[in-house]
């Protein structure tokens, strides 16, 4: 009874181990994985990654935003950046929430794909500013 | 005959320019175990990607709507080559076999009557191209001086393609670099990245009899989807090269240390030949000096 979760970032595998659960913040809310999921492919949006086992909550990860693919038997995540939730500092995510919000107001508004990707951005900033310690 | 000082001032310069060579095939050595280790711990990441991405491609590429980052504008008039070389040279080959390949192609294809846009990558490339090639440049990346290659490096260098293949300024994109396949050899490779290159003959998508679900639909995914795979080509491509740059550095440094070696050994034997000669004419002229007396 476990689902095969990898995590990987375009620079490495970050991790990759059997859980019972796993929790990821997908663009239109958070989805539990259970072994035996129908296979499903989404996006993510900033949040936290909680894996579980025997119904605890055994390591949390942030995620900034990417992809991942759900089969029955595993579930991949590609993450853009991942981090343990410890490693988030605030200060570092309170300046990428500055950035974010600037190249927010000097994108062009005109083009609905660009104003999106910029929206995500700053709030895959402000959920890592949530979480931040 | 050359001064027995003249050789004695050659030797020593010929034994530092060794102790050089051989302290830069060293550190060569050591960037190429951390590059292959790069380009290593990339792989799971762009294999995954791949998977999705033919996951999605299968269900979109008939519509016709399909984005042009997957199926092309239609046209192939405008081919824009991005030849990847190293910012150093003395490795070998490794930097003129890309330009060379990247003149080519670019001749075949003007003559085809396309028209050719060239962005570099690397400072050996630029220089070599510039040459031959100026009124095609239209930019030029360089990591001079970065330690690290970084994904978000690739990714730069996919934003620019992708502004380029909306605003129409080109229709194909093919990357030129070296591919890494051992350290004495590296191949010149040409990969079409744009339109992205079809999966293999005979391969299928295995689904595992199941259809997807998508979420939001397939086309946001994509369009979010297809840039990132941009990127990790591009971002594969630079580590490739890199790992193939330090191996043909490492490769030319292993011979220039060699050939110092044996150039010592020559002007050794030249000194000490030129040394017993001298004492001999020494000794024969104190001999002849005493006979006369």
């Amino acid at each position: 009874m476990a689902v095969a979760l990898e995590i990987v970032s375009p620079e490495k595998l970050l991790l990759s181990r059997p859980v019972d659960m796993v929790v990821i913040p997908a663009s239109e809310g958070d989805i539990g994985v259970l072994e035996g999921h129908s296979p499903m492919i989404v996006m993510l949006r900033g949040g936290t990654i909680d894996l579980y086992e025997a119904d605890k909550v055994i390591d949390r990860l942030f995620v900034s935003s990417g992809f991942a693919e759900i089969t029955p038997e595993r579930c991949t995540v590609l993450a853009n950046q991942a981090l343990p939730l410890d490693e988030v500092k605030k200060a570092e995510a309170e300046k990428l929430l500055a950035e974010a919000e600037a190249a927010y107001e000097a994108a062009d508004k005109k083009d609905p794909a660009v104003e999106e990707e910029a929206m995500d951005r700053v709030q895959s900033a402000r959920a890592m500013v949530e979480v931040a310690s | 005959m050359p001064s027995l000082k003249a050789l004695r001032t050659r030797i020593n310069s010929v034994k530092s320019t060794q102790k050089i060579t051989s302290a830069m095939k060293m550190v060569a050595a050591s960037k190429l175990r951390r590059a292959q280790q790069q380009a290593e711990a990339a792989r799971p990441y762009a294999e995954r990607m791949d998977r999705m991405l033919r996951a999605l491609a299968a269900s979109v590429t008939d519509s016709p709507t399909a984005p042009p980052l997957l199926v092309g504008t239609g046209k192939d008039q405008t081919h824009l080559l991005i030849p990847v070389t190293a910012d150093r040279g003395l490795a070998g080959a490794f930097n003129s076999n890309i330009g060379r390949a990247t003149r080519n192609l670019a001749r075949r294809l003007e003559a085809e009557g396309k028209t050719v846009k060239i962005l570099t990558v690397g400072r050996k490339g630029r220089d070599y191209l510039r040459r031959e090639l100026a009124s095609r440049l239209v930019g030029e990346v360089s990591f001079a001086g970065k330690r690290k290659l970084e994904f978000t490096d690739a990714a730069d260098i996919a934003a620019r393609v992708t502004a380029m293949l909306a605003a129409g300024e080109i229709d194909v994109a093919t990357i030129v670099y070296n591919r890494f396949q051992s350290v004495i050899s590296q191949i010149v490779t040409e990969q079409q990245i744009i339109p992205a290159p079809p999966p293999p003959e005979g391969e299928t998508v295995d689904l595992g009899g199941a259809v997807y679900e998508f979420e939001p639909d397939e086309e946001t995914i994509l369009a979010r989807l297809l840039p990132q795979a941009l990127g990790i080509q591009v971002y594969r491509a630079l580590l490739e090269s890199s790992a193939g740059e330090h191996g043909a550095r490492m490769t030319a440094m292993d011979n220039a240390t060699r050939n110092a070696g044996d150039m010592i050994k020559r002007l050794s034997l030249n000194y000490n030949r030129a040394r017993q000669a001298n004492i001999t004419k020494e000794l024969i002229e104190i001999i002849s000096g005493a006979e006369a007396v």
